[in-house]
């Protein structure tokens, strides 16, 4: 009975401190303006700079391309985990929560639930720019909604890999840069916008082996057959083994008191 | 442990590398106490304070806040107490309301109660105009005011408050003066940081002197204000060519040398004072010497501040 009032209670604390992040991120719209822009500038730049050469026309370019924008502008997204947590710990919020007589996972989670908005904010308008572009889904909706949530899962169980580094690393500016190199690298260096049979071996090899690359073949296959592949079962497992790594090891992080 | 301890603070220590920062600090404060740590810049006073409020381990020693040990109970100790930092830590881009409803809800009110606490203390701390504005339109005073308001929302037994009037105008130092002194009177227990003399004689009942992380002395303002010494007199003659003279008749009175700074004459007044100091004005009027400034003074904690930490900074 006891563990079940105090589960509520930390339940009921996650709530407060992600409506404080929503709060905060409504008051301030400059905090999603970045998740808005990215997934329309690149779709746009991409779809009519690179779709001739790479399909022929932009229409034909757009199925491959949507994908790989969906989890690059995610994978973005979610990097802004790191660097809120730095800013808000550098302005001294989070001595504050530490000292109250809450559990640590929770200004920690509600950050992190928090951002599940920015996530789907940015999945929602990379599928957005497509579609006003031409592009058509071949699956249907529920299989559409499915991919975009296997994204925003993925996402989310890195954006506990991201908190991480906001916990150690102290400069918000270098997270902020350093995700940003990592994401860019990560992105290209996989599926995302290109057909890999070009590429030369060593080169396809780094991609194959690329979880980014994973993920991506993944959510292509099921906006475009509408089935879930064994590819997509291993990256829900995967973006589960993350949550369970990271999660813990971020909570020590931030209730360690030197 | 006497119950009447709220803070007990045992033998603490802590080093940071090879550097000792906190070096065997031990002090009680009972229940209703301001307690002032008075220290220059780098004493130490902050580190103690993050000991106390969980955010640091000590190395050694023992801290128990209303007999819950800050390592072993720290969710226990943390129930104890609320406290303001040094800097504002509050959020920019939410209104006073909301911040107090956040913390009011995190401190475990329901919805409801964390409303009308909210309002309540918006009223307390005449930010009721201001309740639904984001902070960027807030003055200093007011972020100060509203950061103090957010650790009352649970209406914890002992605040701390580090340093809770640097950077503010006097106004509002007596403003935020007045709050905590009323807060105490309705049953709370504060341990206040200041690098303000006049702060911690003003507000504290017993004040710790830390310096180089070692505490020097404890004590009430008054006691250790004896430790330096008891009152004295200082006078300003307004003809330089007469201060030989003044000093003659102030060292034939009192009997005690007198410590000469231009025209300014400083000399030490035993028990008899006031009739000295009186008989002296008789002489001067007598020998013609005019005076600018007369003063008997009570040395200042400014006096105990510079005696106790001579010539260590």
């Amino acid at each position: 009975m006891k563990s079940a009032t105090t589960k509520n209670l930390v339940f009921n604390n996650i709530l407060t401190m992600t409506h404080r992040n929503l709060l905060k991120t409504l008051h301030n719209p400059d905090n999603f303006s970045d998740v808005i822009m990215q997934p329309v500038i690149f779709t746009l730049l991409f779809g009519y700079l690179f779709g001739g050469v790479i399909a022929g026309s932009v229409h034909a370019y757009l199925p491959m391309l949507v994908s790989g924008i969906l989890v690059q502008s995610i994978l973005n997204a979610a990097s802004g985990s790191g660097q809120q947590l730095r800013e808000d710990i550098n302005a001294g919020v989070f001595d504050r929560f530490k000292t109250l007589p809450i559990s640590p996972i929770v200004p920690l989670a509600g950050q992190l639930v928090g951002d599940i908005f920015r996530l789907l904010l940015s999945g929602i308008m990379a599928l957005i720019t497509a579609f006003l572009m031409g592009w058509r889904p071949t699956a249907n909706l529920p299989a559409l909604i499915v991919a975009l949530l296997l994204a925003i899962f993925i996402g989310w169980s890195t954006s506990w890999i991201f908190a991480l580094v906001g916990l150690i690393a102290k400069n918000a500016e270098l997270i902020g840069s350093l995700s940003m190199i990592i994401i860019l690298v990560m992105t290209f260096l996989s599926n995302a916008f290109i057909p890999t049979k070009t590429l030369p071996h060593f080169i396809q090899t780094l991609v194959k082996i690329n979880p980014v690359s994973l993920t991506i073949t993944a959510i292509r296959t099921i906006l475009k057959t509408g089935h879930w592949s064994s590819n997509a079962t291993m990256v829900f497992i995967s973006g589960g083994i993350i949550i369970l790594i990271f999660m813990p090891l971020t909570v020590f992080i931030y209730r360690r008191r030197r | 442990m006497s119950k009447d301890n709220v803070i007990q603070v045992t033998n603490i220590q802590k080093r940071f590398g090879n550097k000792t920062v906190v070096q065997d600090v031990s002090f009680t404060i009972k229940k209703g106490e301001i307690f002032g740590l008075l220290g220059p810049n780098g004493a130490g006073k902050t580190t103690i304070l993050r000991m106390i409020t969980t955010l640091l381990r000590q190395d050694a020693g023992q801290i128990l806040l209303n007999g819950f040990d800050t390592l072993t109970q720290s969710r226990l100790a943390r129930q104890q107490f609320s406290v303001t930092g040094q800097t504002t830590a509050i959020d920019q881009d939410l209104s006073a309301r909301e911040n107090l409803m956040i913390f009011g809800k995190l401190n475990g009110l329901a919805s409801e109660a964390a409303r009308s606490r909210a309002i309540e203390l918006l009223t307390d701390f005449d930010l009721v105009n201001s309740a639904d504005q984001t902070l960027a339109t807030f003055s200093g005073g007011m972020r100060r005011r509203l950061d103090l308001a957010i650790s009352l929302i649970g209406k914890p037994s002992i605040l701390f408050l580090d340093e809770p009037t640097t950077g503010l105008d006097p106004r509002t130092r007596v403003q935020m003066w007045q709050a905590i002194q009323k807060l105490v009177a309705q049953g709370s227990t504060v341990l206040l940081t200041t690098q303000y003399l006049e702060e911690a004689d003003h507000l504290a009942n017993r004040i710790a002197l830390i310096d180089h992380g070692q505490m020097i002395t404890v004590g009430t303002p008054s006691e250790l204000k004896q430790q330096v010494g008891g009152m004295q007199l200082r006078l300003e003659v307004t003809d330089l060519k007469q201060v030989p003279q003044a000093q003659k008749i102030i060292q034939d009175i009192l009997a005690v040398s007198v410590h000469v700074d231009e025209r300014t004459l400083i000399a030490l007044l035993s028990n008899t004072g006031m009739q000295s100091a009186s008989k002296i004005l008789d002489q001067f009027q007598t020998a013609g010497i005019a005076i600018n400034n007369f003063a008997i003074e009570t040395p200042s904690l400014d006096d105990v501040f510079l005696k106790m930490t001579v010539g260590k900074n």
